[in-house]
């Protein structure tokens, strides 16, 4: 899934100065998942920005409601009597859900509640790690299924570097090496073979280097 | 191991004609003032066959490696340019080894680098586009088959002698032969190692690269550090990531009155030196002495290893 964080209060109401009336718009998809952006997310903050603003004697109208994905037309098609009514949208989606409602509703500024951090998932509940970094091309066949771009601190292709020590990355004792990690796991499925062969040089271009990616499903084109 | 001459490189020949190789290491200045290199040219002339220049060493922003290179075959030294990944993509590495190599630059070193975390821009987005086998794998086809990455021809190739470093003190330690196997695959022909102080683990390392034939493909360096203080000695053993050094050695430098540490710091390495000298597939020792750059020539003299040949 994809994991968000919730920007700082103190950014957020910045977003929000001079406007009257807003709504407040979570996502019943990843963000519910990983705490940050579903129905109960969308109460708190709607509540701390009403006492803030309140506070301030300038207060702020807020119309709270959550959508099944925000990032699908169908699902944000459920607004489009509420849009009109307020003057922005504080959208408590991820990036993508940001933008598809952005884009449906050109004539209202739709402002980001959430960073977006990572492709991950839940080792427990509140404790969120990344796992991909959707290069586009899966490497994963030939490092026992350990990422070696999202785990490796410097994305190395061809194992690790001279920083690696007692299993920790160099870059903090409390970081796994995902080196070490994925060497291990070779070697218990005798598999060790697959790290001496040379990984060619990655082609960004299935990454965003190559501009923003698409994916179409021909079957599914009408 | 010998075979053809492919450059120019001072390094290279030493090497190949089958002699004991000393390299030494220098750290180009935080600002632009060439005099910096020059005055620790001018300690370290003589003393090595080949010094490597650093490549914003520690994540630091200091001199281009290039431009410190050049100012350092001025005073008549032969530069070993350094060259990491972190910085720079796969056009921009192309870009600077024609650019090294156009200007008399005749050895480079291929590295991944250390991480920004640890420089003055923690915030820097980092490159990382291609990894340190892959780039002695890129400098290698640029020199050997004329072609960039792209299969395109190069007019006027670079002819530059390849080195990447390895540390046999870094895990897994089960990784680290086949790890050099890997950069010998991809073309290396001459290795420096990590500063060694656990001579045994080192010795183990080196058995396995002999076992496996390496050593007659490439040439091992072994890296050496003198110790200045106590102190110093204890920040490596407890903060440098991947760096062995042995509780005796501590105790030594612990037990040496602080005034004479800096001496016994020279003489452990003088002796390590010795030590590298009788293992088999060592090839030659690079000397690295940390802002230190006067003792090069003292450590080299007592070990025996001045004044360096000619060829
Ligand atoms: S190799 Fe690429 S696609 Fe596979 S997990 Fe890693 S970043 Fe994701
Ligand atoms: S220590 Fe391991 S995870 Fe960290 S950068 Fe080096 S190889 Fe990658």
């Amino acid at each position: 899934m994809v994991v968000g964080e919730r920007k700082p209060f103190d950014e957020i109401t910045r977003m929000l100065e001079g406007h009257k009336k807003v709504l407040v718009l979570g996502c019943g998809g990843c963000v519910t998942v990983c705490l940050t952006g579903g129905q109960d997310e969308v109460r708190v903050l709607s509540s701390q920005l009403r006492m803030a603003r309140d506070k301030e004697g300038n207060p702020l109208e807020i119309i709270e409601k959550t959508v099944e994905r925000q990032c699908d037309p169908e699902y944000i098609d459920e607004v489009q009597s509420l849009v009109p009514e307020v003057d922005a949208v504080l959208s408590m989606a991820c990036g993508a859900g940001v933008q598809f409602m952005a884009e449906r509703y050109t004539g209202t500024p739709v402002y980001p509640a959430l960073n977006t951090s990572f492709v991950g998932g839940s080792k427990k509940e509140g404790y969120y790690v990344e796992r991909c970094q959707t290069c586009g091309e899966c490497k994963l066949y030939y490092t026992a299924g350990i990422c070696p771009i999202a785990r490796c601190s410097k994305s190395l292709l061809n194992g690790p570097c001279g920083g690696s020590t007692k299993g920790k990355c160099e870059i903090d004792p409390e970081v796994d090496c995902g080196w070490q990690l994925i060497i291990d796991r070779l070697e218990s499925l005798g598999q060790m073979d697959r790290y001496e062969e040379i990984m060619a040089i990655c082609d960004w271009r299935s990454n965003r280097d190559g501009g923003p990616r698409k994916m179409i499903r021909e079957d599914f084109q009408r | 191991m010998s075979g053809e001459i492919k450059t120019d490189s001072n390094l290279e020949k030493i090497l190949k004609s089958g002699q004991f190789a000393v390299t030494g290491e220098c750290g180009p200045p935080r600002g632009a003032d060439p005099e910096v290199i020059r005055k620790k040219c001018g300690l370290l002339k003589s003393n090595a066959d080949a010094f490597n220049i650093t490549d914003n060493q520690t994540s630091v922003v200091r001199m281009s490696s290039i431009a410190s290179a050049v100012i350092m075959m001025q005073e008549g030294l032969e530069p070993v340019m350094q060259m990491v990944c972190r910085d720079r993509n796969r056009i921009a590495i192309q870009s600077d080894v024609l650019g090294g190599a156009a200007l008399g630059i005749k050895n480079m070193l291929c590295l991944s680098g250390d991480h920004q975390k640890f420089g003055d821009h923690p915030q820097a987005k980092n490159v990382y586009d291609i990894d340190s086998i892959q780039l002695i794998h890129t400098v290698r086809q640029m020199r050997d088959e004329g072609k960039f990455l792209s299969g395109e021809e190069i007019k006027g190739v670079p002819r530059l002698f390849i080195g990447a470093a390895e540390n046999p003190f870094a895990d897994p330690f089960a990784i680290r032969v086949p790890r050099l196997a890997k950069k010998v695959a991809a073309g290396v022909e001459f290795i420096q190692t990590q500063c060694i102080f656990n001579l045994n683990k080192f010795k183990e390392w080196m058995k396995g690269v002999v076992d496996r034939g390496l050593h007659e493909k490439v040439y091992v360096l072994g890296g050496v550090t003198p110790f200045k203080s106590f102190g110093m000695a204890r920040y490596m053993a407890k903060n440098v990531p991947g760096m062995d050094v042995p509780e005796e050695l501590l105790e030594r430098m612990k037990g040496t009155p602080k005034e004479k540490q800096a001496e016994e710091g020279i003489t452990i390495a003088v002796e390590t030196i010795h030590q590298l000298r009788e293992i088999p597939g060592v090839a030659g020792v690079h000397i690295m002495a940390i802002e230190w750059e006067e003792k090069v020539g003292e450590i080299a003299q007592k070990a025996g290893l001045l004044p360096r040949p000619t060829v």
